[in-house]
């Protein structure tokens, strides 16, 4: 199967879908030669990806050497910065290059005001002076854990998420953590490494399995993935969460993110809050 | 027993990364799967019906801006739940940000279901016949499922599935331990085997059905032990016999050694019960267990017998021997060697072993699913998962699967038990994960729904849900009513909303 494009019913975003990637993407401008550079470019991306994918898969060194392609590059140049700081692979970085190198084209291309490329939740933003962009931060079940807004004179133009709901896996147990920065590939390393930041190494209520036992192709190796989490005490999350966040300020004093919300089993705690609304609030039951 | 050699990985072809998935894997992208050898399409995350979506084909080089002069209409449903399958492997978020327009923002729904991987099924078989050892491992397809638990009151109990056949062993026992929960739950019938080679017993069950124990389908559960029996019907047989033994698997009863026998006057007969004696007339191993009398291996009941003492005994002695489910008996009457001779059964006492026959409750299994509501699913209800633990147990909160009534457990989460029986057939599916998916409704007043932190804005009218291709079922068979007040902490004036 190729790459195919398609307009959705709306009319006014356009879809993009080859095997795992699926772009969602908005412009306001000439969203058509906008849509039309889109649709080009991203005839090759998985193709390109796919000629490095065994490099790209395995763990991120010092003398780990270049990859080739566009995008392969933006991944490495992603992970390189947070190489240090825990376990990763090129392919954290892999939503965030895709949302980044779709979005170059589109400016590129066209005058546009405001425009995204949504990468399954790693968004790739543009705004013109003036111009803001809402998003807002759901549960995997669709509640409201709050909102972002984002102006342009921001240094933010990534957004990714991570976490361990839904059939991803991660060496945390955060819910999801969602983190601004100035490209989404930065923010999609990030999030990864917060995300499994947030932990309770042995404790038993969390189960763990191996990533090769779940997925013959991952890039975690033999690596245990978290499986299951039971409902943690108020001061597990707490201790949890404070491991995620010292991470999250390590990046953010480091100037490699601008923000991030972490949320756990109904707690959260943010860095660089000005940009973030939270939706949570602590109702006691009587 | 027999392992199969695990089936070859199969390379997907739908996409360049090509992948080579596992059995009961999926690829990269979470839309195709091997289900078994077989490449299957998940689309889990099917949002959009394929009636009004219009797809335009990807046309490499075009730089024209004619979209809509090239359309194809979609032959299947068009995958619109963008973080569905967005992402590579391993890292990538689940969609927690998605593509909708709500509010001016871009936003996504993701529709979960209520996958159990913690859940299983306790079966009760009505027999008093030999199925297997407590701890007896229990298999399906040859590769074990579950273990006999305890005998209850002429029953045996079987616990089938739970997380550790599911998902703690092989792919193959994961797969065959889903299958049959899911058969056993939706009322099929499925064989199991009970122990290993030369003490392994088959049995089918089918939920609401007579067990089939070696090929043979049961009848009738013992009303009681051979004990309890003699307790029960002593008083009919005080003037028509002068003993009587109850032959049972567990406990074999003799009339006139009872404390019933003793309070009605029974004098000694001399007889010899071969067994190992518990209290005064009450006998237990009398023989083996197996298909025959009372649960036990004999076909002929005098093998359980001594040699009547002679200096008691007499000849012309009238003995019955009865199983305690009523459905063997044999009269016989002592020669003058003191032997049992078979002889014509009065009709009394054939009227008594058909009332015990009479008061047998017919042989049925029940199938009790038994699940765990996670973290995930409760986070479905509201976005505080625990807040719906302590709303069920405060009993603001009402659980039911399909409208059945469910035992929930006490301690924490919120684990369930329910009679398949009283849910709609076909209520249950499975994933590939595997594990199975039931259906689980939490009821509570809206006042409530909000103070737990529910998800207010999903709340929908009933009359808005299109009633076209809904399934409607009458009120289920047991009359329980999810909505009830009974079922409630609250009174009925406390009706606010």
């Amino acid at each position: 199967m190729t790459a195919q494009a398609s307009l959705m019913p709306c009319g006014t975003r356009l879809h993009l879908h080859h095997g795992p990637i699926d772009l969602v993407i908005g412009a306001d401008g000439d969203r058509g030669a906008a849509f039309a550079a889109a649709r080009d470019r991203f005839a090759t991306v998985l193709q390109e990806l796919v000629a490095e994918l065994p490099d790209l898969r395995a763990e991120m060194l010092a003398d780990t050497s270049r990859p080739d392609g566009q995008i392969a590059r933006r991944m490495d140049a992603a992970t390189r910065d947070v190489m240090h700081d825990g376990f990763i692979t090129r392919m954290a970085a892999v939503a965030g290059s895709v949302a980044d190198t779709i979005l170059q084209v589109m400016t590129g291309a066209a005058e546009l005001t405001r425009a995204y490329v949504n990468n399954g939740g790693d968004i790739a933003i543009h705004l013109a002076p003036g111009q803001s962009y809402a998003t807002a931060m759901a549960s995997p079940t669709g509640g409201d854990l709050g909102r972002i807004t984002i102006r342009h004179g921001d240094a933010i133009r990534g957004i990714a998420t991570s976490g361990r709901h839904g059939r991803s896996h991660s060496l945390g147990i955060a819910d999801s953590v969602t983190v601004l920065a100035r490209t989404a590939a930065q923010a999609d390393v990030a999030a990864t490494l917060i995300a499994n930041a947030v932990d309770l190494p042995g404790h038993a209520g969390i189960r763990r399995r191996p990533a090769s036992d779940l997925s013959d192709d991952s890039d975690l190796g033999s690596l245990p993935v978290v499986v299951g989490c039971d409902p943690l005490s108020e001061a597990e999350v707490a201790a949890a969460l404070a491991c995620g966040l010292d991470r999250a300020q390590s990046f953010v004093d480091r100037k490699l993110i601008a923000g991030a919300a972490l949320f756990l089993q109904g707690d959260s705690r943010m860095t660089g809050c000005r940009h973030f609304s939270s939706a949570q609030r602590r109702v006691e039951l009587a | 027993m027999k392992r199969v050699a695990r089936s070859e990985k199969i390379r997907c072809d739908a996409c360049p990364v090509m992948c080579y998935i596992a059995d009961g894997k999926a690829g990269a992208c979470d839309r195709y799967a091997n289900h078994g050898g077989e490449l299957v399409r998940l689309d889990p995350l099917t949002i959009i019906d394929g009636t009004d979506q219009q797809l335009v084909p990807f046309l490499t080089g075009d730089g024209a801006r004619d979209w809509d002069g090239n359309i194809v209409r979609a032959d299947r449903p068009f995958v619109t739940a963008v973080g569905a399958g967005t992402t590579y492997p391993d890292y990538k978020p689940a969609p927690f940000i998605v593509s909708q327009d709500v509010e001016g923002v871009d936003m996504v729904t993701v529709v979960t279901e209520g996958i159990f991987s913690y859940c299983g099924v306790k079966v009760k078989i009505d027999t008093d016949r030999h199925i297997g050892h407590e701890r007896d491992v229990v298999y399906a397809d040859g590769e074990p499922i579950g273990h006999v638990m305890t005998s209850e009151y002429g029953s045996k109990m079987l616990s089938l599935g739970g997380v550790e056949h599911l998902t703690g062993g092989s792919k193959k026992e994961g797969r065959v331990t889903c299958d049959a929960l899911l058969r056993l739950c939706n009322r099929e019938a499925v064989e199991l085997v009970i122990g290993e080679a030369d003490h392994a017993n088959s049995v089918v069950v089918e939920a609401g059905k007579a067990p089939i124990i070696n090929g043979e389908r049961e009848k009738l559960m013992r009303v009681g032990c051979g004990s309890a029996a003699i307790g029960m019907f002593a008083k009919q047989w005080l003037n028509e016999a002068d003993e009587v033994v109850v032959v049972d698997d567990h406990i074999t009863g003799v009339l006139s050694e009872h404390q019933a026998g003793k309070e009605l006057d029974v004098p000694p007969t001399g007889i010899k019960i071969l067994g190992r004696r518990s209290t005064p007339g009450r006998y237990f191993q009398v023989a083996e267990p197996g298909t025959g009398w009372g649960g036990t291996d004999i076909d002929d009941p005098l093998t359980i017998l001594g040699p009547f003492n002679p200096k008691i005994a007499w000849p012309g002695l009238r003995l019955l021997m009865v199983s305690t489910t009523g459905e063997q008996s044999g009269y016989y009457e002592l020669d003058d060697a003191l032997l049992p001779q078979p002889a014509e059964m009065p009709d009394a006492l054939r009227k008594s072993a058909d009332l015990i026959a009479e008061n047998c409750e017919p042989s049925v299994c029940s199938v009790l699913f038994m699940g765990g509501a996670g973290g995930s699913l409760r986070a479905g209800v509201t976005e505080n998962p625990v807040r719906l633990t302590r709303s069920v147990r405060e009993a603001l909160t009402h659980v039911s699967c399909g409208g059945a009534r469910a035992y929930v457990w006490p301690g924490g989460g919120i684990t369930v038990m329910v009679d398949v029986l009283d849910m709609p057939t076909e209520s249950f599916g499975y994933v590939p994960t595997p594990a199975l998916v039931a259906p689980i409704e939490f009821t509570l007043r809206v006042s409530d729904y909000r103070a737990l932190g529910g998800h207010m804005d999903q709340i929908k009218p009933v009359e808005d849900l299109a009633r076209d291709g809904l399934r409607q079922l009458d009120k289920s068979l047991h009359d329980h009513d999810p909505m009830s007040h009974d079922n409630y902490r609250w009174k009925k004036t406390d009706r606010s909303e």
